[in-house]
């Protein structure tokens, strides 16, 4: 057997490094000195490729709207996209490749948690500055000071769920069902039975799942023997769309309860009306009036013909936060590129204030969306604030707003940062 | 009581899809010896060629059971023809070389098709329409049963017993087991054994394709790599029923279908935790070759020196 499974992994990784070189071909290499290289990786074709896709789109939006009003510091922002499919060590092989082969000044990227961990360390021993657009993981930038990102963390991702749960869904009792292999899912279980447990609930059972699991229904039915009053499943629309609809199929009608992860076109076609009575913690809001954001999502609609989920909104942030940091910077030197993509503060994105904090973490509200599947679409609920940030404070700071001159982002964000900020206020409020 | 029960029915549910496949991998060892790893892809194959039939035929958009039946038979067939093809394309070229040859052929084909499959259609996972109305019967108390489920026993029955119909009752069938006994006698007696090789492939890979449509009716998600752990699975449920040994395969898919999914639901009494129920396959695999090498259906043959 050991020959069979050394045949095994000598196959293996003879057509992975197939699969590299033949990616690395497609995309384009054409250097001049005239651009600015910035790196994209992600996972186009793999278990999680929605992502991928929207965080890719997001990413092509703000860059073309960046070239378009004539780049940044007069060069034009040249993208590099490389495929990791989903896997960690796909991931740190193609971020391998964009610092070392491709020279980018800048790699953005990856969503799922566990891929930017794998490729995080690649980036930071090359000092080049990496910017997740929406790892929310907390131990992402905790890898060194060239990791940063846009998106706030699972601390209070989950707590703002566990919160959501106590206050408005007024439940006593919670089982977690999480995805074992995934960094993303273990914090998010992590800190949704602190908070809960803080808030006075009681968490009844964590259960795991893997993502080649056959079906759901051994940990669904042991779960349903302990009548939860919530089901948190912390997990990735694959898998979830089938929880949900397992667990209707098993007669569990709590409600269940999500995260970003959720967000993906696909989560209709997999879960259908099973995803009714649902509820997750998301970036942003595609419903939200503000002129900012109808405006990205019009864009957005015009060129990819689908309404933007939060993973391209962060992407977009996240492209438009390096553009303003290298023409802050003044150069693509990589020490002062990453001293002002560390400093930024805040930066109106579409997904609300951008300001990092000294762990290189953005600091801001998320909301909570409703699942209505007979429209596909994902209802405003309510805006959780993070502890110390009140919508009052929130735009006193943003009142104070001094660094979003930035050409790019004039079109958008300059006329509208006070109306973003009374709109989250209204939501609030709501 | 009833979640006994409840798990029991979610054990077998998977247990049966096991059994399918693991049909195939017994057939073709008893009569080749030879382990197709590619064989787990089959099952894969089957439900992307379901997924293309239910689409192409429009039977996505009206679901019925003639369109269940179409995409059923369809994928079958497809797959039929898909394992003959890799039969006398990869195996056949090979199998007058060693044993040896033939597997890492089977591992390379195994391969091969799972990352031709990424190439082609992408890595990412499709979901795959519902072709019958799913409804819930609850039995008693709160053990309910799905029509899926329900679906995938009658179905993978119906399949055993035509199986056992076809190497019991016809000529195929004894040439197939005449060939299965010492494969040179079969061809001094004048059974075309090649004819007998493709059949057995054709016939296997029937069976997984039927096990990957069944799978897709009841976890609507199916992806390029979907085949690898399930085959894997539904080896070792050949091996411990007895590799070789038809209703052996039956009986092993049940079993470590059962098993994980009582280690899913019971484990963490004894200290398990759910995540390990793919361990628990390949624990149960090396158990068995420590024990009772043949199985639990498989006579110890006694090698001739």
């Amino acid at each position: 057997m050991t020959r069979i499974f050394l045949a095994i992994c000598v196959v293996s990784s003879f057509l992975f490094s197939l699969a590299c070189v033949q990616k690395g071909a497609n995309s384009t290499t054409t250097s001049s000195g005239d651009t600015i290289k910035v790196g994209v990786y992600g996972d186009l074709t793999g278990q999680t490729s929605s992502f991928g896709q929207s965080t890719k789109n997001g990413i092509q939006l703000a860059v073309d709207e960046i070239n378009a009003a004539g780049g940044v510091n007069g060069k034009k922002i040249e993208l590099v996209v490389e495929d990791d499919q989903g896997r960690p060590e796909q991931a740190k092989t193609v971020v391998s490749k964009l610092v070392n082969q491709d020279k980018v000044v800048a790699v953005l990227g990856e969503v799922a948690s566990t891929n930017s961990l794998a490729a995080a360390p690649v980036a930071q021993e090359a000092k080049v500055p990496m910017i997740s657009p929406s790892s929310t993981n907390p131990k992402v930038t905790e890898v060194g000071d060239y990791i940063s990102r846009v998106c706030f963390i699972d601390p209070f991702q989950g707590s703002t769920m566990a919160k959501f749960a106590a206050t408005t869904l007024k439940a006593k009792t919670a089982a977690i069902l999480g995805d074992v292999n995934s960094d993303y899912s273990k914090g998010l279980t992590q800190f949704f039975e602190e908070e809960f447990t803080k808030q006075g609930g009681k968490v009844l059972a964590k259960e795991a799942y893997t993502q080649s699991d056959p079906d759901f229904k051994g940990q669904l039915t042991k779960i349903r023997d302990l009548k939860p009053d919530v089901l948190y499943i912390p997990g990735y629309y694959g898998q979830v769309g089938i929880i949900a609809k397992q667990a209707r199929e098993l007669g569990m009608e709590m409600p269940l309860l999500g995260g970003d992860g959720w967000d993906s076109p696909e989560l209709w076609k997999l879960g259908g009306d099973s995803l009714k009575n649902s509820y997750i913690s998301n970036h942003y809001s595609a419903d939200n009036p503000a002129p900012e954001i109808q405006n990205f999502v019009k864009n957005y609609k015009a060129k990819f013909n689908v309404v933007p989920d939060s993973l391209a909104a962060l992407a977009y942030d996240a492209a438009k936060v390096l553009a303003d940091a290298l023409k802050r910077a003044g150069g693509t030197d990589s020490v002062k590129l990453k001293d002002a993509i560390n400093s930024t503060k805040n930066f109106a994105g579409v997904t609300g204030t951008i300001t990092l904090d000294d762990k290189r973490n953005a600091v801001k509200p998320a909301v909570v969306l409703s699942l209505d599947p007979a429209g596909s679409k994902f209802t405003f609920k309510e805006t959780i604030y993070p502890e110390g940030m009140t919508p009052a404070t929130n735009t006193a700071t943003a009142a104070n707003s001094n660094t979003t001159a930035n050409a790019a982002n004039t079109t958008a964000n300059t006329a509208s940062n006070s109306a973003a900020n009374s709109t989250n206020t209204a939501n609030a409020t709501k | 009581m009833d979640t006994f029960v409840q798990q029991l029915i979610n054990g077998l549910t998977i247990g049966s899809i096991y059994a399918l496949i693991a049909l195939g991998y017994t057939m073709v060892y008893g009569i080749l010896r030879l382990i197709n790893f590619a064989h787990g892809d089959i099952y894969m194959v089957g439900a992307y060629a379901g997924l293309f039939l239910a689409t192409s035929l429009g039977f996505a958009a009206n679901p019925s059971a003639f369109g269940f039946v179409v995409t059923l038979v369809g994928s079958m067939a497809i797959a039929a023809a898909m394992g003959m093809a890799i039969e006398r394309f990869a195996y056949r070229p090979v199998r007058k070389f060693s044993k040896m040859t033939t597997l890492i052929t089977a591992i390379g084909m195994s391969l091969l098709i799972e990352y031709l499959f990424v190439f082609f259609f992408e890595g990412k996972p499709r979901s795959f329409p519902q072709l019958l109305p799913n409804d819930n019967i609850t039995l008693f108390g709160n053990a309910t049963i799905s029509t899926s489920q329900i679906l995938i026993f009658v179905v993978s029955m119906v399949l055993m017993v035509i199986l056992q119909y076809i190497i019991y009752k016809t000529k195929i069938g004894k040439a197939m087991r005449a060939v299965s006994f010492n494969l040179n006698s079969a061809k001094l007696m004048g059974i075309n054994t090649d004819f007998v090789i493709a059949f057995t492939f054709a016939l296997g890979s029937a069976l997984a394709a039927a096990g990957g449509v069944l799978t897709a009716q009841y976890n609507p998600k199916i992806d390029p790599l979907m085949g690898i752990i399930t085959g894997l699975k539904a080896f070792v449920a050949a091996v411990l029923g007895g590799i070789g040994n038809i209703p052996g395969a039956v009986l092993g898919g049940l079993l470590i279908g059962a098993a994980e999914t009582m280690v899913v639901g019971y484990g963490s009494y004894i200290g398990i935790p759910s995540t390990y129920r793919d361990a628990v396959a390949f624990a149960i695999l090396i158990l068995v070759l420590l024990l009772r090498p043949a199985g639990l259906l498989g006579s110890n043959v006694q090698e001739k020196v």
